[in-house]
């Protein structure tokens, strides 16, 4: 018989007070849901899936103003900021030096010196030029920068990111928006037992499952967009990717069953009639 | 701008700038503060960036806009 492990080891018993929140840089949050707040197809819309989602911290990106009104005002118009705790991303910077630059920015615009550090290395496939981000890291944390660096699902860069003073590391399940879920789960629970810093998984899930088996990786949370915006209904899937991730991280804690490539009986072998 | 101090308003003719990469042009002496209320834009939701460095709030009054600047001007939209 083959024990095959798929999913993480039991980690020891939760306290008697349930799951502790998720903290990051010192700050709590209840949901371990992270949304992002693009592609909708309008801002109330957005509102409202985030509110059915849970969750409590938000991403936003920072783009030119458009002189000519052409499209819709800041998404500050929409989003309370006392409501929703807002996490600038450098999404679409494709050098240490931008992403730098538009972090920057971000902190200017908002409440916080918190920063999803996202620097891109290839355009058709967006996975993150890891390098790059590294030395962005080291800037920005140099600066008092909260950084969350998204990265691949490496679990050297990831030990590299958390040295460097991320305050959270963030490995990709599967390229953004492609929602092909967990492609390595393996390399995810090594990223999430070797660091101390919180393991956010942030992008490729695609639906409910997805965020499901990911929390039962163990990781501490996930980070999501397309999963919700680009739903048929963003509000339902929003509430379905709030209960999944509250499921798979009480299965995680519950510590799963190991599987097997062979049955075993539920119910007594002994006792049957005629024995 | 120092020259014409009283004139903000009225100003000595538009001078040209880059606003979001796109040339543009504006009254002159204006401060920071003046060109946003010249686009219309709220300053508490838009972020300034000026040749590159970026302009604090409480220096967007301060700050004067000159002919052949750079402009950036920023605020949050959706993303992931």
């Amino acid at each position: 018989m083959t024990e095959v492990p798929t999913s993480a080891p039991r980690r020891a018993a939760p306290s008697a007070g349930g799951d502790p929140a998720l903290e990051i840089a010192g700050r709590a949050f209840e949901s371990r849901l992270i949304v992002g707040t693009g592609k909708y197809r309008t801002n109330a819309e957005m509102v409202d899936a985030i509110r059915a989602s849970g969750a409590e911290m938000v991403t936003v990106a920072v783009r030119r103003v458009d002189l000519d009104r052409s499209q819709e005002e800041g998404i500050l118009h929409h989003l309370d900021p006392g409501e929703f705790f807002l996490l600038p991303n450098t999404a679409g910077c494709y050098s240490a030096a931008d992403a730098v630059r538009y972090a920057r920015l971000g902190r200017a615009a908002g409440l916080n010196d918190w920063v999803k550090l996202e620097v891109i290395g290839d355009e058709a496939t967006l996975l993150p030029d890891t390098s790059a981000t590294l030395e962005a890291a080291r800037t920005l944390v140099d600066e008092g920068f909260k950084v969350l660096a998204y990265t691949n699902d490496d679990l050297v860069m990831a030990m590299r990111l958390e040295d460097a003073g991320c305050a959270a590391v963030m490995p990709l399940a599967s390229p953004i928006g492609s929602g092909l879920g967990v492609v390595n789960p393996f390399y995810i629970r090594e990223i999430k037992r070797r660091l101390s810093v919180p393991v956010i998984v942030d992008a490729g899930v695609g639906t409910a499952s997805d965020a499901c088996v990911t929390m039962e990786q163990g990781v501490d949370g996930i980070l999501m967009n397309t999963a919700i915006a680009a739903a048929d209904d963003p509000i339902g899937m929003a509430t379905a990717m709030r209960l999944a991730v509250r499921a798979g991280r009480a299965a995680y804690l519950a510590g799963r069953m190991p599987s097997r490539e062979i049955a075993v009986p539920s119910s007594p072998v002994s006792g049957m009639l005629g024995q | 701008m120092s020259e014409f101090p009283m004139t903000a308003v009225e100003g000595p003719g538009p001078v040209g700038v880059v606003v979001n990469g796109l040339d543009r042009e504006v009254p002159a002496g204006l401060t920071a503060a003046g060109l946003l209320d010249h686009l219309g834009l709220h300053p508490g939701m838009v972020v300034v960036e000026l040749n590159r460095e970026i302009v604090r709030r409480d220096d967007l009054g301060s700050v004067r806009v000159e002919p052949g600047d750079r402009i950036e001007l920023v605020h949050f939209v959706g993303g992931g």
